[in-house]
């Protein structure tokens, strides 16, 4: 096995703080951006905590509207841009060189900036929260007339959205370049592994999408401070254009956070199935056909704004036909799953967690896609139902699987099962009671962002509250869980799950500090995934 | 595909978290001084200063890398897409600009002034609006500066057509002579696009003053004036970005850098040359032309 590895060390290992703030070093640079997320998880939770804490009883409790409501704008913006897109650009980093044999990512120096522009960006946003005028509070999609109503966070509301954009738009690049010009010799594109086919599509959906978005908050900053009229009818604007942009850029942004976990999940059914996965070329071309479809279906996300009749349909449509490669992945994964010799280690628990709950969220988005029954269900707690089951449920889910699954290769030890199992158990529990009964809630009449609501939801809001705050507090198991891993534990061997295939496993655990330096000999054995 | 040389994996630097710190101080200078503080200017040279540091820093060190031949094939083709896929994300932050400007003209004007479901929208609104391209009535004509007239496509736009299609030409040809180990053919083509490069932005600089001043037409003349000057604003830039980084190359090449095969950084910045060569005929049709 380590013959593979050639560790011959004429790199020095770096050490202390430069071996973190001047790295080049993939592994490092991955391990910085997982902890970074795993952090920002925690923030952007407490703020949901403090939300379901708002919303416990009908009347207004803790926070005044106007915070709740920055609670609300900033959760959103700290879940999506601080804690899935660096979680999953995390795993890339760790996993991609590894899965295809490279020795580092392409770009090992622009890879350091695109994380360390992180911190520095979300210090801009959340420094929002203290100024005059208070945070950001019309909603993370940022819709002008309101968002131009912003005090003095509305220049470091727009500028946080600029410098994510740059280090998310040097990350796809890393990627690409990764993917297509350092593969070991015999790794075609159609036998990589799925992880890394996802992640390469998503990095196709950042680069076309996010300079859109910066594009689009830099028209709100002219509109504000230089006169222009790009949203303002009466100048011959229109603020539902502001939305036309956002949501080009906010569609194909879902699937950047639920591709890589397509991915993850269609690299850990397989392993623990202890069969190759169903369909893999059909996978492959579902992603991308996904990806595609996922820049026409923009204006599903505003069906009560307006629009012509035709648009309304070409939209339904089109949105419509997204659930069929979306179908062909769910029904790969069963058919994978199928008379395969299963066990249910977490990873696998999750996985399965996943499929399940993610369709749940996918059956509601098929609800919401459809025009006439959307003007009921629009900006009602049906949609905060529908996009928590896809995205904590889903994505979230799926990046807890895939720290599961590959903590053996990062700490050289097994992770505690039976803490992993509970820690499953209570997740999945809670989540469900968290956010099953805001269906009933939102069928039922109540908007978002509203800090108060009608006696009528009184018993539903108490329940998804309860479930909230137990989410919250068995997140801090999985905290101890990681730690108690990386300091010991039992050994994990190279091949750390019996059924898992693929290059990462013919490397030690832990991985060492350079691995592939020159490229490994590939066998068939090593692609059957 | 892999070759068997060993990938360039450079040393720990420290010009990314310094790029990144730079990075925040701009951007905390630029919305201080939107709010107003009276330490802002202080802030964004500050931070002007730093990003311009950590640029000369970085290339500096991959230029040295570069001359001392620690680069493989390989890590020259990983350059090659980042630089690419780079110009991609450009074309689609001007995307978004096209995309205002296309919907203003086939959306938002004619339904403001009654075509299709816009009915009532023009009744209750503002009744006696009429759609108009150019726009230089507004349809609240109150908070707009109204323009006395609009540039003109076949006057300065294009002579200054006519000068970047030249400087795409001249740029090649200096990228023929390269190839040809030509060196003085090299300098002189390529100080020739440096300087229409800059004569660009100069015309383009003229005829601003000559917009903004004598035909009122401003940022805040409404959506036409809106278009205008963030799609020639952004463009403008680019080419004064693209100039600079021409000059660049122009210094490197009298130091007798780049030889007739290894030559990427000349590359990059001619693809970077083709690009606001590119944008610009897309403005010159749809903003200055029909």
């Amino acid at each position: 096995m380590s013959t593979l590895a050639h560790e011959h060390d004429h790199h020095h290992s770096p050490s202390g703080l430069k071996r973190w703030f001047f790295s080049t070093n993939h592994k490092d640079i991955g391990t910085l951006y997982l902890i970074f997320s795993l952090m920002m998880f925690f923030i952007g939770g407490a703020m949901a905590m403090i939300i379901r804490a708002e919303l416990f009883q009908p009347g207004l409790q803790f926070v005044d509207p106007q915070f709740y409501n920055s609670m609300v704008t900033v959760h959103a913006l700290i879940m999506i841009f601080g804690a899935v897109m660096p979680a999953g650009v995390g795993l890339a980093n760790w996993m991609i060189p590894l899965m295809i044999g490279a020795p580092d990512m392409a770009l090992p120096r622009m890879n350091n900036m695109s994380f360390w522009i992180l911190p520095f960006g979300f210090a801009l946003l959340i420094s929002t929260l203290f100024m005059n005028g208070g945070g950001p509070a019309g909603g993370w999609t940022m819709y002008p007339p309101l968002v131009l109503q912003l005090g003095d966070a509305f220049p470091f509301l727009i500028f946080t959205v600029h410098i994510l954009g740059v280090s998310s738009i040097m990350g796809a690049i890393n990627i690409i370049a990764t993917v297509f010009n350092m593969r070991a010799p015999g790794m075609t594109l159609m036998k990589m592994p799925l992880f890394v086919w996802t992640w390469v599509i998503t990095a196709f959906l950042l680069i076309a999408s996010l300079p859109v978005l910066a594009g689009a908050v830099t028209m709100l900053l002219t509109d504000k401070y230089f006169g222009t009229s790009f949203f303002s009818a009466a100048g011959g604007g229109d603020p539902v254009l502001f939305q036309h942009i956002f949501w080009f850029f906010g569609h194909p942004e879902v699937y950047i956070l639920a591709l890589p976990a397509f991915g993850i999940i269609s690299t850990i059914i397989p392993t623990f199935s202890r069969k190759p996965l169903f369909g893999y070329a059909s996978m492959v071309y579902a992603t991308a056909s996904i990806a595609i479809l996922s820049f026409f279906v923009w204006a599903h996300h505003m069906f009560t704004v307006g629009m012509p009749i035709k648009g309304e349909l070409f939209f339904m449509y089109a949105t419509m036909l997204i659930s069929v490669p979306t179908g062909v992945k769910v029904f790969n994964w069963m058919a994978t799953m199928w008379k395969g010799a299963m066990t249910f280690e977490t990873p696998m628990l999750f996985s399965i967690a996943f499929v399940i709950l993610f369709t749940i969220g996918g059956f509601s988005g098929l609800m919401l896609g459809i025009t006439p029954v959307d003007f009921q269900y629009h900006d009602t707690y049906f949609v905060v139902a529908h996009f928590h089951y896809v995205l904590l449920t889903g994505a979230v889910f799926a990046l807890m699987a895939a720290v599961y699954y590959w903590l053996p290769k990062w700490t050289g030890y097994m992770y505690d099962e039976k803490l992993g199992k509970i820690h499953f158990w209570l997740s999945t529990i809670a989540a469900n009671v968290l956010f099953f009964p805001q269906h009933f809630l939102g069928l039922a009449g109540m908007p978002r962002r509203i800090p108060d609501y009608n006696i009528q939801f009184a018993d539903f809001n108490m329940i998804s509250s309860i479930g909230g705050f137990a989410y919250g507090l068995s997140q801090l198991l999985f905290v101890y869980i990681v730690i108690k891993c990386a300091l010991g534990g039992k050994k994990a061997k190279a091949q750390a799950w019996e059924g898992a295939k693929g290059l990462e496993w013919t490397v030690p655990s832990p991985a060492p500090f350079h691995t592939f330096e020159t490229p490994p000999k590939l066998t068939k054995a090593m692609l059957e995934y | 595909m892999a070759t068997k040389d060993i990938y360039y994996v450079p040393e720990g630097s420290k010009w990314p978290i310094f790029g990144s710190f730079a990075l925040f101080v701009l951007f905390i200078g630029g919305a201080l001084l939107f709010n107003g503080n009276t330490n802002a200017h202080t802030v964004l040279y500050i931070g002007v200063a730093l990003v311009a540091y950590m640029f000369v820093g970085w290339f500096n060190d991959v230029i040295g890398e570069s001359r001392s031949g620690k680069y493989s094939q390989q890590v020259d083709v990983s350059f090659r897409m980042g630089m690419g896929w780079f110009i991609f994300s450009e074309v689609m932050f001007f995307a978004a600009f096209f995309g205002a400007l296309f919907y203003a003209r086939m959306f938002s004007i004619p339904w403001l002034g009654g075509l299709g479901s816009g009915t009532a929208t023009h009744e209750f609104l503002w009744s006696t609006f009429e759609a108009a391209w150019p726009l230089s009535v507004t349809p609240d004509p109150t908070n707009f500066d109204q323009p006395k007239d609009v540039i003109p496509a076949f006057g300065v736009p294009a002579i200054n057509t006519l000068i970047l299609l030249t400087s795409g030409v001249t740029v090649t040809i200096a990228h023929w002579a390269l190839k040809a180990n030509k060196r003085s053919t090299l300098n002189l083509w390529l100080a020739a696009t440096v300087i229409l490069g800059f004569v660009f932005v100069y015309f383009q600089a003229e005829e601003y003053a000559h917009a903004y001043g004598d035909l009122n037409l401003k940022l805040s003349s409404g959506i036409y004036g809106s278009t205008f000057y963030m799609l020639t604003g952004f463009h403008g830039f680019h080419v004064t970005m693209g100039a600079v980084m021409l000059l660049v190359i122009l210094l490197r090449s009298f130091k007798g850098h780049f030889s007739k095969k290894d030559h990427f950084a000349f590359e990059a910045v001619a693809w970077y040359w083709h690009f606001v060569d590119v944008v610009w005929l897309g403005l010159f049709i749809f903003v200055y032309w029909v």
